[in-house]
């Protein structure tokens, strides 16, 4: 039983169901496709604007926004290669396979992980290069301060949130359950919920609040209705914690329950 | 070989499992035999590793579960509930089982033709019958060529040439020199395959012993007699020192005796017989003795 063996199985579980190739290319099509759209009348309006309206608009917002649903499919893809185990049942085939649960869910962690961190890489550049040629001429360059680390850290998000997915999965031991608490989270719970002020102060420290904070798609920070308590590179830590936390609790649950 | 030693397992306040030790010997089908919820599926699971025991230990050739080298070339087991995605096609599922274990792509082919599933490799799981399933996933626990094989209530979902299949299966594994451990809660399915029996009721081990001496332990053979005069039969028979009992349909079940005997003493005594049948020893007799007896003794007893 090595790891190249595990890698071997985990890789053709995954590309043998059409679902989890569906959500990858998802991922993609959404944010570069919507990253087009929306950079396209920003930038329209932004090249129209006066200094004054300007100052409040962000062109990285533009750019990037398109991730808020791009994650989505991401999310549930790390929550399919994980949960679809359980969904199916095939959890008992993969143990009586690899018995041993931590050589099981490494295995699994890092083939979903040499996926989904690929797929991230190529979204957010792609995202990027097609969002700022449409933003027009005032588009943010590689060269401008925060931009570097905006697409880095964009990278590093997406693949962070499919770890955390893939750790809650393991967790709940269910993909409905998971794409239950997963999906309000990431998509209603926090984008709605952090405009409330007084709910903010716990709401910038969900995982998304935290790691979107570094891509300029929370809104302005010298808007106290937007500012973080923290800094961007912070707030990725604490998205690497909710993660980090995710996945110890997968491999507790996967080690005390029975299959 | 598979050893079990004081296996339980408690949910709750149940003990599903309650102190259990037996051996599964190589070169013969044992049979595993019980009522429904008896607690074989979860014996079985523990075995595998895939539940956790609250007591006792079990070695498949002198290692637990978890610690054999690539499992699959060791142990290959057929689990009651269904192991398959359903939008993963037969050919894939054993190919990514297979690659887990590095065993060889052409094996995979080789299974499929043992399991009748060559012409359907190619097909999605989800649209498989039962039958088709239950084949898919005897292929799966031959995958590795193990020595020892586990299967839980095989012949669940077969139609008759599948059952059939199945039985000449166990029991060439077996001839090869494998451990086939077999679970069922139909006797007279063991009957014809098993050569050993272990019985569990409610979770108790009830009896491990040959299907023969199993039938002869529940049942004695006797031979039945009907006759329209069964007081005087009976007096014969006394006299003769044969033990005899009146069944509730009043015909009369005698001990320790054959047929001809029988017709020998009525011929003598000028009795009419109607109905003399050898009675031999029943499986279902013995099995139903045994598994009554253990739920009596449970309910009284704590």
């Amino acid at each position: 039983m090595t790891v190249t063996a595990i890698l071997r199985s985990e890789w053709t579980k995954i590309r043998t169901v059409p679902s989890t190739v569906w959500t990858l290319l998802l991922t993609f099509a959404l944010s570069v496709g919507l990253g087009y759209l929306l950079a396209n009348s920003m930038g329209d309006s932004y090249a129209t604007a006066s200094p004054e309206r300007r100052a409040t608009l962000d062109p990285l917002f533009a750019t990037f926004y398109s991730l808020t649903l791009g994650q989505l499919p991401l999310v549930v893809f790390g929550v399919l290669v994980v949960g679809g185990e359980y969904g199916s049942g095939t959890i008992r085939a993969s143990l009586l396979a690899v018995p041993r649960r931590g050589r099981f869910y490494g295995g699994k962690l890092l083939a979903g992980t040499a996926l989904a961190f690929p797929v991230s890489v190529i979204t957010v550049l792609a995202t990027f290069f097609v969002a700022t040629s449409a933003f027009g001429p005032d588009a943010p360059s590689l060269r401008d301060e925060g931009v570097p680390s905006a697409v880095v850290g964009a990278c590093l998000y997406l693949t962070l949130i499919c770890l955390f997915a893939m750790g809650v999965a393991t967790m709940l031991r269910s993909p409905t359950r998971s794409l239950g608490i997963l999906l309000p989270l990431l998509f209603l719970g926090s984008q709605g919920l952090g405009n409330v002020p007084g709910v903010k102060a716990f709401t910038q420290y969900l995982p998304d609040q935290a790691g979107m904070l570094i891509m300029h798609i929370v809104g302005p920070q010298d808007d106290p209705r937007w500012a973080r308590d923290y800094g961007p590179w912070t707030g990725m830590g604490i998205l690497a914690l909710w993660t980090i936390a995710a996945l110890l609790g997968g491999h507790l649950v996967l080690r005390r329950r029975d299959a | 070989m598979i050893e079990v030693e004081n296996l339980s397992k408690r949910y709750g306040n149940t003990l599903a499992v309650d102190g259990v030790s037996f051996t599964v010997r190589p070169g013969r089908v044992t049979g595993f035999l019980g009522p429904n919820g008896a607690g074989k599926s979860t014996t079985m699971r523990m075995i595998l590793d895939l539940d956790r025991p609250t007591g006792g230990r079990v070695r498949i050739d002198g290692r637990s579960y978890r610690e054999l080298p690539d499992p699959l070339r060791r142990a290959g087991a057929l689990l009651e509930a269904k192991a398959l995605h359903n939008r993963r096609s037969a050919y894939h599922h054993l190919l990514w089982l297979a690659q887990s274990n590095r065993i060889p792509k052409s094996r995979v082919r080789e299974v499929l033709r043992l399991a009748g599933l060559e012409g359907v490799a190619g097909k999605r799981a989800g649209r498989f019958s039962l039958g088709m399933t239950q084949r898919l996933g005897i292929a799966a626990a031959l995958l590795g060529d193990p020595p020892v094989l586990l299967f839980d209530e095989p012949v669940n979902g077969l139609d008759p040439e599948g059952v059939l299949w199945i039985r000449n299966l166990l029991k060439g594994l077996a001839a090869e020199g494998r451990t086939v451990f077999v679970s069922s809660h139909l006797i007279s399915e063991m009957a014809l395959t098993a050569g050993h029996l272990i019985v569990l009721a409610r979770g108790r081990l009830l009896a491990d012993t040959s299907v023969q001496e199993f039938a002869e332990s529940g049942a004695r053979p006797h031979v039945r007699i009907r006759t329209p005069e069964p007081e005087r039969m009976r007096d014969v028979l006394a006299a003769e020192g044969l033990p005899v009992k009146q069944a509730d349909d009043g015909a009369l079940e005698v001990y320790d005796t054959a047929p001809e005997r029988i017709g020998q003493l009525a011929l003598a005594h000028g009795l009419v017989v109607s109905e003399t049948t050898l009675r031999s020893a029943s499986l279902e007799e013995a099995f139903m003795r045994l598994t009554g007896d253990s739920v009596e003794y449970r309910g009284g007893g704590r």
